[in-house]
């Protein structure tokens, strides 16, 4: 039904394969990448497919724009090389069916601020910079039915992805929106890339919440006293999806007056949170995943911050106790921009 | 009565009786829930009385005095509307209240509730004392009538009519005044609140106190209220709105709070006392409010401030509140929510247990006198330790 | 005045003491499906004198005395099936004593599961007890009556094994005690003195327990829970067997239910862990998921859902809110855990096949020997047909129990009727021998394990 946009052509004129070439996880020269890219285009097994640890990062990577990711996923899927164990798939997917009843549709013709699965996290959304607007997705027994469902790419289920798509895109609709702003980084990137890369119609207009919160800071620009913090930037996998917006996380930290520390692991060398490697087939996984965490704490130590800014929940859910344990306060950004407007942030309860 | 006519008809069944809202916060005791504390009995527990209350609705059982002192026993502390896990917690102190609206309109309240309701309605106090008596607290303080001041000082009726809550009132004048803070009172033509009448379940009086005073209020250009009592706070704040509120409404300890920093009042005199700090239910579990009285304790050069095990979420309401502090259901008993309390401020090894409601102030204070403590425990209103640390 | 009333007025005080048509009423329920039954006296003692001076008069009036702790057995074990007096004894509340060294603590009967945890937080860090997964305000006592099981049950047992003495008064109003404290020598051990079994697992009806000392265990500084997930039921057995074998789990359970709609179909295994370091955290965290279910992960056939580093205790339960309805009961049953899988697909079936969403537990005891597994049938307290399907669904399960050769845990009067049909008549009249020994005049929780 919907084919992924993906031409065999831009990986053969390529000269860098810095999908594979970049991968933090392989260790791979150019004419071996090109090979097995090239394979994965055929529709044959590939060692990438299965040591895959699914963290988006190619898709930034790729010069072409060719959906590398994307496309090892839907491999993953036609050749049944599942990176996660089956019972994990099955709990991903009916972790998604929504189960008590329907939203409430009242129409908006405005913006709206999409919480998607995340409305137990509603108590952030207060305060000035939000103040009149539309919050979708707040009822938590209703959520699944705004779910970008993108979370499937880490359990090679691109099908479960396109088929339950198309009814979330339409209940968003069914509220008239003017514009979607996405409470998570990852709804972003499905509205913007994904759905392009396999043809879904998205009527409505995707607005990145840096982008919002930029622009709502700016307004508010005279309330801002600096935090003088030092911070670090947990980059979620899915922000992989949408670099264009990426520079808003450093505009955002200026303006409210934070010095973002020197790390190692920042912007395109950024390490994803493992919480989607832990439970993968792949021997040493759950190993693999605490010694990414490991790295990824110690160099946000080491570079001094004392706070970690964070987007995406579930990145949050798990580096989150940890960073607090080695004494960096954990914080969602909305609540950083909050404080720097004189706020008392919302915290996480 | 019937059931499927009541507002909360699909919710009050939803109780297990599971027993979460017996608990504070940290699980300490069975003693959180105030009536539950003094009776021990099933019946005063939050779920035994949401039990009872479903079945007198649905005729399984017939009022009764008890039965009707068993919903009236509820302080509406709000500890079971924190501790209770599921879904229609939020709703549980609305259903006891929407039960006694029940027993209001078939005029079958106890004794002690309906001379409550006649003196707030005859006399705007339930103490039915003379509403030309209710200004005299600030007699002598030099204290000025309400014209136009920045801040309307709202004392409320056990502020402005019992003994001891009067010395707290005068007390937190003085300190508005040594700050400049430019506010007035009512004096004899304050009214009630109405946040007990209507936690008793009396809306049409609650709609009629309410309606009122916000239109005395909006005619006489009042922008901001200090509150004395967190009572008055909670029903200013959050049931006024329907009725027209063009004001600000905050808790004196908030106006405090920013006092110091803002170096309107000089505290540098200090006062050397170890205290521990009891939360009103109504600016502590209704409103969230636990940090300003806090800041301001804090703020106090020499104040060594020593929690409860059971504080913030998790305090033990005094028994005052819900109407209780007037219609007396949980004294009489050494296993009174009071008492309890005060014997959980003795154990801090604090010498001076510090309110911020002249309700708790009352309570506690003759609860220390039951226990034999008056030696060793003292209880007073912040504002009064703020006229110490002010040297006032 | 009513004498037997005021007989009880005397003994705990008019404030304590109810034949109030409100206190008779909530007393007659059991929170389950059991049908209510009103005492015609409720009293709230707070002395082992009030219970022995109650159960004399009871004796000498030949009127039921049924005593209740936290009431959470959800069998109907405290309804007073023949009314008489309803003994509530929470308010004996006291913790006496927590020996650190020898590890127990002596605790009145009246000591809930959440006030005991909250106390050996505070005071004894190193220290906890093995909570069982009812509500906090379930007693100790009450536990350990119904031979329940906590989240220590694997390795150490049932809750009833982990008693080191007790105090009870007997129906006829003498104390006795059971256990080291017997000869005056502290609360340290039950053995080698004489056994008392006569009256864990009786359910009130030989005696009323008034103290116990509980054995207390090393509490870690981090406890946490992993969880682990498998399509197919039949792998349970195994991946239970292959655990307790390393030794270096606390608390394992299987579970699957219908709702939420990611567990529906699906076996989730939690593995509670200890460790005083990260060292050994992870060193036990490499032996269990590495070493012992790795197998599994990498064939696909399992998967580690990861380690959370805290436990929610006292644990919260929603179950009685699945049906937005107040009301759930379970069968429990103690079981061979390789009778898992059957017990999980006959059980399902039962719940679809009475429209409710399936809820099914297996808590492994000691080093495998055996698990509690339970049933649980959600209803909605206002509606008497959800009720009475729960209640079909119950006896139905009950029957099941015994059909796949395990026991009824805790049964309610249905269950005790099918176990006593079984029971060995040598024991059955050894049963009926101690309960006419002990309770002459047959006062005791009436209707309960009642042998004739």
């Amino acid at each position: 039904m919907f084919t992924l946009n993906f031409d065999v052509e831009k990986c053969l004129c390529c000269e860098t394969q810095s999908c594979l070439t970049r991968c933090q996880y392989l260790d791979i020269d150019r004419d071996s990448a090109q090979e097995e890219i090239l394979k994965i285009a055929r529709g044959e097994d590939s060692f990438v497919l299965h040591n895959c640890v699914t963290c988006y990062a190619c898709e930034e990577y790729c010069p072409m724009g060719n959906h590398p990711f994307f496309l090892i996923v839907e491999q993953q899927e036609a050749l049944n090389l599942l990176p996660v164990p089956r019972p994990l798939i099955k709990r991903a997917v009916n972790l998604g069916v929504p189960f008590r009843g329907k939203p409430e549709i009242a129409e908006v013709n405005g913006p709206v601020l999409n919480m998607a699965a995340f409305s137990e996290l509603v108590g952030l959304i207060q305060g000035r910079l939000f103040k009149g607007l539309t919050v979708i997705s707040t009822d938590g027994r209703k959520m699944f039915h705004y779910f970008c469902q993108l979370m499937y790419l880490h359990y090679a289920k691109s099908s479960v992805i396109k088929e339950r798509l198309p009814g979330i895109i339409d209940t968003i609709n069914r509220h008239k929106p003017t514009e979607v702003i996405c409470f998570h980084d990852e709804c972003y990137g499905t509205y913007t890339s994904y759905c392009s890369a396999v043809g879904i119609d998205v009527p409505f207009k995707p607005v990145h919440f840096y982008d919002f919160l930029y622009r709502r800071l700016t307004e508010l620009k005279d309330a801002i006293r600096p935090v003088n913090l030092k911070v670090a930037y947990q980059r979620p996998c899915s922000s992989r999806l949408s670099p264009d917006k990426h520079h808003f996380v450093r505009d955002i930290f200026e303006l409210v007056g934070v010095e973002c520390v020197e790390r190692e692991y920042v912007d395109e060398n950024a390490l994803c949170c493992a919480g989607a490697i832990q439970g993968q087939r792949r021997e040493g996984s759950r190993r693999r995943a605490a010694e990414i965490q490991r790295k990824n704490i110690e160099d946000i130590k080491k570079a001094g911050a004392q706070t970690c800014i964070f987007n995406c929940p579930a990145c949050y859910q798990t580096l989150g106790t940890m960073l607090a344990r080695e004494g960096i306060k954990p914080m969602h950004m909305s609540d950083l921009c909050r404080l720097a407007i004189g706020e008392k942030p919302t915290g996480r309860r | 009565m019937s059931l499927a006519a009541f507002k909360y008809a699909d919710l009050i069944h939803r109780c297990f009786r599971c027993g979460y809202c017996k608990f504070p916060d940290n699980w300490t005791d069975v003693n959180n829930c105030p009536p539950y504390a003094r009776f021990r009995m099933e019946s005063y527990s939050c779920g035994g009385r949401l039990w009872l209350t479903r079945a007198w609705l649905n005729d399984q059982i017939d009022w009764t005095e008890h039965l009707a002192e068993i919903l009236y026993s509820c302080t509406t502390c709000k500890n079971c509307v924190i501790k209770c896990p599921l879904r229609f917690n939020v709703d549980i102190v609305n259903m006891i209240v929407a039960a006694r609206g029940e027993m209001v309109e078939a005029g079958k309240v106890p004794l002690a509730v309906k001379r409550f309701l006649e003196n707030v309605e005859l006399y705007g106090n339930p103490y039915g004392e003379s509403k030309a008596k209710r200004g005299q607290w600030a007699e002598g303080t030099g204290i000025e009538q309400y014209h136009r001041q920045e801040y309307l000082y709202y004392v409320g009726c056990a502020g402005s009519y019992d003994a001891r809550a009067q010395e707290a009132a005068r007390a937190l004048a003085m300190v508005m005044m040594k700050a400049g803070i430019s506010f007035g009172i009512l004096g004899s033509e304050e009214t009630c609140d109405g946040n007990e009448v209507h936690q008793l379940g009396e809306m049409g009086l609650f709609e009629m106190l309410a309606g009122n005073n916000t239109s005395t209020f909006n005619d006489l250009g009042i922008q901001k209220i200090i509150t004395f009592s967190p009572h008055a706070y909670n029903a200013m704040k959050n049931s006024y709105n329907q009725y027209g509120r063009n004001f600000q409404v905050f808790h004196y300890t908030q106006l405090l709070c920013g006092l110091a920093e803002a170096g309107k009042i000089n505290t540098s005199k200090g006062f050397h006392a170890r205290v521990t700090f009891h939360d009103p239910c109504f600016l502590g579990r209704w409103n969230d409010e636990y940090e300003a009285p806090r800041s301001v304790l804090n703020a106090i050069k020499g104040i060594e401030l020593i929690e409860m095990n059971k504080n913030r979420e998790g305090a033990l309401c005094c028994g005052g509140g819900g109407g209780n502090f007037q219609i007396d259901l949980l004294g009489g008993s050494e296993s009174s929510p009071a008492r309890r309390r005060v014997r959980e401020a003795y154990e801090t090894g604090a010498d001076i247990l510090v309110v911020a409601c002249p309700k708790c102030l009352v309570m506690l204070n003759e609860a220390v006198e039951s226990e034999g403590m008056k030696e060793k425990l003292v209880v007073m209103d912040i504002s009064e330790v703020m006229v110490k640390a002010c040297a006032l | 005045m009513d004498p037997i009333y005021q007989a009880l007025v005397d003994i705990a005080g008019e404030e304590y003491v109810s034949n109030r048509p409100e206190e008779l009423y909530i007393y007659s329920f059991d929170l389950g499906t059991a049908e209510p039954c009103r005492p015609h006296y409720v009293i709230s003692t707070r002395t082992t004198e009030h219970i022995q001076n109650i159960v004399r008069l009871a004796n000498k009036e030949n009127i039921p005395v049924v005593p209740l702790g936290g009431g959470l057995s959800l069998a109907g074990l405290a309804v007073p099936l023949k009314g008489g007096i309803l003994l509530d004894l929470k308010r004996m509340d006291s913790i006496i004593e927590v020996n650190e060294k020898a590890r127990y603590a002596v605790l009145e009967c009246g000591v809930s599961q959440g006030q005991l945890t909250a106390y050996l937080e505070r005071h004894h860090p190193h220290l906890t007890h093995s909570e069982p997964g009812a509500p906090p305000s379930a007693t100790i006592v009450g536990n350990a009556v119904i031979h329940g099981q906590g989240d220590l049950a694997q390795p150490y047992g049932f809750n009833s094994d982990l008693v080191n003495g007790l105090e009870v008064v007997l129906p006829t109003g003498e104390v006795c005690h059971f256990g080291s404290v017997a000869i005056g020598a502290g609360w340290f051990t039950n053995h080698p003195l004489p056994d008392m079994g006569l009256f864990l697992g009786w359910c009130g009806a030989t005696g009323i327990i008034t103290k116990v000392s509980i054995r207390l265990f090393p509490a870690k500084k981090i406890r946490g829970v992993g969880t682990f997930v498998v399509e197919d039921e039949e792998l349970i057995p195994e991946i239970i067997y292959k655990l307790t074998h390393t030794q270096m789990a606390e608390d394992i359970i299987a579970f699957s239910r219908a709702i939420p709609p990611f567990a529906s179909g699906l076996q989730h295994v939690t593995v509670n862990i200890a460790a005083d370091s990260d060292k050994e955290l992870e060193f036990k965290q490499e032996i269990i998921w590495d070493d012992t279910l790795g197998e599994y992960i990498r064939k696909g056939d399992g998967g580690y859902l990861g380690f959370v580093r805290s436990l929610e205790r006292p644990q919260i339960s929603k179950t009685s809110d699945y049906k937005k309805g107040g009301g759930f009961e379970y069968v429990g049953s103690i079981m061979p855990i390789d009778r898992y899988p059957e017990c999980y697909r006959k059980g399902r079936e039962i719940s679809e096949r009475h429209g409710i969403p399936y809820t099914v537990t297996g808590r492994c005891i000691g080093a495998g020997h055996n698990m509690m597994f339970a049933w649980t049938y959600a209803f909605n307290r206002a509606d008497p047909a959800t009720i009475e399907q729960a209640r079909e669904a119950l006896h139905e399960t009950d029957d099941l129990v015994l059909e796949l050769g395990g026991v009824i845990w805790k049964p309610g009067t249905y269950g005790q009727k099918l176990l006593l049909e079984r029971l060995d008549p040598g024991t059955r009249e050894l049963m009926r021998k101690v309960k006419k020994l002990l309770d002459p005049n047959g006062i005791m929780n009436p209707g309960n394990w009642e042998v004739d």
